[in-house]
């Protein structure tokens, strides 16, 4: 899960890195107010899970609280980057003297952690490794001993930052390790005129698969800016992704689920035609999971046909085509769009005949992916 | 031969005396695996009944390694507990661990990855199907019954696409199919596997699957290019996929213009792999690539 940056900032303050909350509105109408309390000369931020805010617009100064709610109300519903901006963060404005660059992250090349950290902060670092590489320091982290007082000051000395940053970088770290995150990143750290440093933005990515070990992340969880498809998936607990094409898409496995959308949309190109969603059913498949799986596809009103790609590796087939007749039964009228199911794998043979003795009207069995794939797109077309 | 996994693999699996233990266990001893125990910490000493054969528990895996000489553990347990159990069967001196369990935490992942390499234990996965030398020995989910024993080598991860690739492939047959795993750190990766399938004498040709997120595949490509002299061909999945969002693998994220499948294609074919468009042309694409004279098995 990706933190906006108020929620980031919320962990870096449990874990003593300096950070100025500010305040977080949904409203213009509060921004004046929130600005007087912060001194007046704020920062009016979007607050989005999307890089490039400052470019896009959704970054704002504000020299009185006046401006402050002309600001708020520009960027509040600002679209960046497919993401409608619902809240602004409020943050006094800063006396900044020096802006660095400073992340941690998993390295999934080297299967241990790394440190990024520049000089040249406050702009895109990606932009920074393009015109000055020798600007950013790349640092190791071996996870079995991860970053110490020792690790910490080798840190700032590759980096050039003040050696009192020693202590940040380590609060940081905490951040990271103890709040199972995959993905630390401060642009910019900065230095303050009076020589004080603070974090005066923050990203952070949570580890889902650690969420058991953190029951207060739940609140991170911002439901309503998702798509409404999605959170009525999740709430199922559907592993479903919502894309903008025709084609429903429902298979067994993340791989094979990407596979089949590349598919239809290799078998859709000529017709303009591509996959509506990913939908992952995982190995079990049972009748009251496809039934929920197809629910969720057949209430997206962009869905002309769907998809139906199992291949039965531990789960049978003869038992994901039960699946698909008794949820056909289930869903009744609220099933109306054009099921193509291509079964392969254990017990097709079987699987196979209990389609064709149910003979619903809306399923057509395809022997083989790549033709399910070309059926399902001409249906959508 | 095959690679890493053989008909002399002694298997236990931590785990065993779970469901999902319990089931697995019983389709690896139907596909002639050598499992040769359980380890459940405080149920050494009990037994569990499979159709043929009773298979003893203990409560370590360092008490497994003493009685039944084990060298491979397959780890079933919550994820929770993975971490945990990839340090024991480590440090029982276990040279190769498979770890089935999916949603293990990603720091769980590099703490144990580090151990295990800094005392010289392979791991596979977490979040795979594990590994199987048809004819010879499984160790993981993989159904043992889609492809015989033959003499192409895949390494794939995705479990399902493994399953699908042997499939279409299933005239050939395979000396190994290993499912490295979607997660942002797996123990063996897709170079690993190719090092091995290329020094494998009983293996012709490699399907290798790929799929979003991260460079692997575009380290792979690399490493084929400088030492596989193999006929490797490729798949990869996720080219629909948008950017910022996890397609049900933890690693399988587009970043940006970073980890995409058209970067990755285009890395493979700029190494010489013909990568296929769907499994089935990935398929056909390694029939093509295999000498004339040499037939399915």
């Amino acid at each position: 899960m990706d933190l906006m940056e108020y929620q980031a900032k919320e962990l870096f303050a449990r874990h003593g890195v300096p950070v100025t909350l500010g305040r977080v509105i949904e409203d213009a109408a509060d921004a004046a107010e929130a600005a007087r309390a912060l001194g007046g000369r704020v920062v009016v931020k979007a607050q989005v899970k999307t890089g490039g805010r400052g470019k896009a617009g959704g970054v704002k100064l504000a020299a009185t609280p006046d401006e402050a709610q002309a600001k708020a109300a520009e960027i509040l519903g600002m679209n960046i980057k497919g993401h409608t901006v619902q809240r602004v963060l409020l943050a006094p404005a800063a006396d900044i003297a020096q802006e660095y660059y400073f992340s941690f992250l998993v390295d999934r090349a080297n299967r241990e952690y790394l440190c990024i950290a520049s000089t040249e902060g406050g702009v895109e670092i990606e932009e920074v490794a393009h015109t000055n590489p020798d600007a950013i320091a790349k640092v190791r982290i071996d996870p079995a001993t991860g970053v110490d007082e020792a690790k910490a000051a080798e840190i700032v000395t590759a980096a050039g930052f003040p050696a009192e940053a020693a202590t940040v970088v380590q609060r940081l770290w905490d951040v990271f390790i103890a709040e199972d995150a995959s993905l630390v990143e401060v642009n910019p750290l900065v230095k303050l005129g009076d020589g004080s440093l603070e974090a005066l933005d923050g990203k952070v990515t949570l580890d889902d698969n650690a969420a058991y070990r953190h029951p207060h992340h739940t609140g991170f969880d911002d439901k309503a800016a998702g798509d409404p498809l999605e959170a009525e998936a999740h709430a199922k607990g559907l592993n479903y992704v919502k894309l903008d094409g025709s084609v429903g898409i429902i298979g067994n496995g993340a791989g094979l689920v990407m596979s089949t959308l590349d598919v239809v949309a290799y078998a859709g190109s000529p017709y303009g035609v591509k996959p509506a969603n990913f939908l992952d059913i995982g190995g079990g498949a049972s009748a009251e999971v496809m039934a929920n799986g197809l629910g969720i596809i057949l209430s997206d009103p962009q869905v002309r046909s769907v998809f139906v790609n199992v291949f039965g590796g531990i789960t049978a087939c003869d038992a994901v085509s039960n699946g698909i007749v008794q949820a056909l039964a289930l869903l009744g009228n609220q099933a109306d769009k054009p099921l193509v199911v291509r079964l392969d794998g254990n017990n097709v043979e079987e699987g196979r005949k209990i389609l064709a003795k149910a003979n619903h009207p809306l399923v057509t069995v395809v022997d083989t992916m790549d033709g399910a794939a070309a059926r399902a797109a001409e249906l959508a077309a | 031969m095959a690679i890493f996994l053989t008909e002399k693999s002694r298997v236990v699996v931590q785990g065993m005396t779970g469901s999902e233990g319990q089931k697995h266990t019983s389709r690896m001893l139907a596909a002639g695996t050598n499992v040769v125990g359980g380890v459940t910490p405080g149920k050494g000493g009990q037994s569990v009944d499979f159709a043929r054969r009773s298979i003893p528990v203990y409560g370590s895996c360092a008490d497994a390694v003493k009685a039944a000489d084990a060298d491979v553990s397959v780890v079933f347990v919550p994820p929770r507990f993975t971490h945990g159990a990839v340090i024991e069967a480590v440090d029982a001196g276990i040279p190769l661990v498979v770890v089935i369990t999916e949603g293990v935490p990603v720091h769980d992942t590099a703490a144990f990855f580090a151990h295990a390499q800094a005392n010289g234990t392979r791991v596979i996965g977490p979040n795979c199907p594990g590994i199987i030398s048809p004819g010879r020995s499984n160790a993981g989910i993989i159904p043992a019954d889609i492809a015989g024993p033959g003499r192409i080598g895949l390494v794939s991860k995705s479990g399902t696409l493994t399953y699908q690739m042997m499939y279409e492939l299933r005239d050939f047959g395979f000396s190994t199919a290993i499912g490295i795993g979607g997660d942002p750190i797996i123990g063996t990766t897709h170079i690993d596997a190719l090092r091995a399938f290329q020094d494998d004498p009983d293996t012709d040709a490699i399907v290798m699957i790929g799929e979003i997120g991260g460079d692997a595949e575009e380290r792979a490509a690399a490493f084929i290019k400088e030492n596989v002299t193999k006929p490797v061909v490729g798949y990869v999945a996720g080219f629909t996929a948008p950017e910022g969002k996890t397609m049900g693998h933890a690693g399988a994220i587009v970043s940006g213009s970073s980890g995409t499948a058209a970067a990755k294609q285009e890395a493979l074919e700029a190494a010489g792999v013909r990568v296929g468009k769907t499994p089935t042309e990935t398929a056909d694409l390694l029939r093509t690539a295999l000498s004339p004279t040499h037939q399915p098995a």
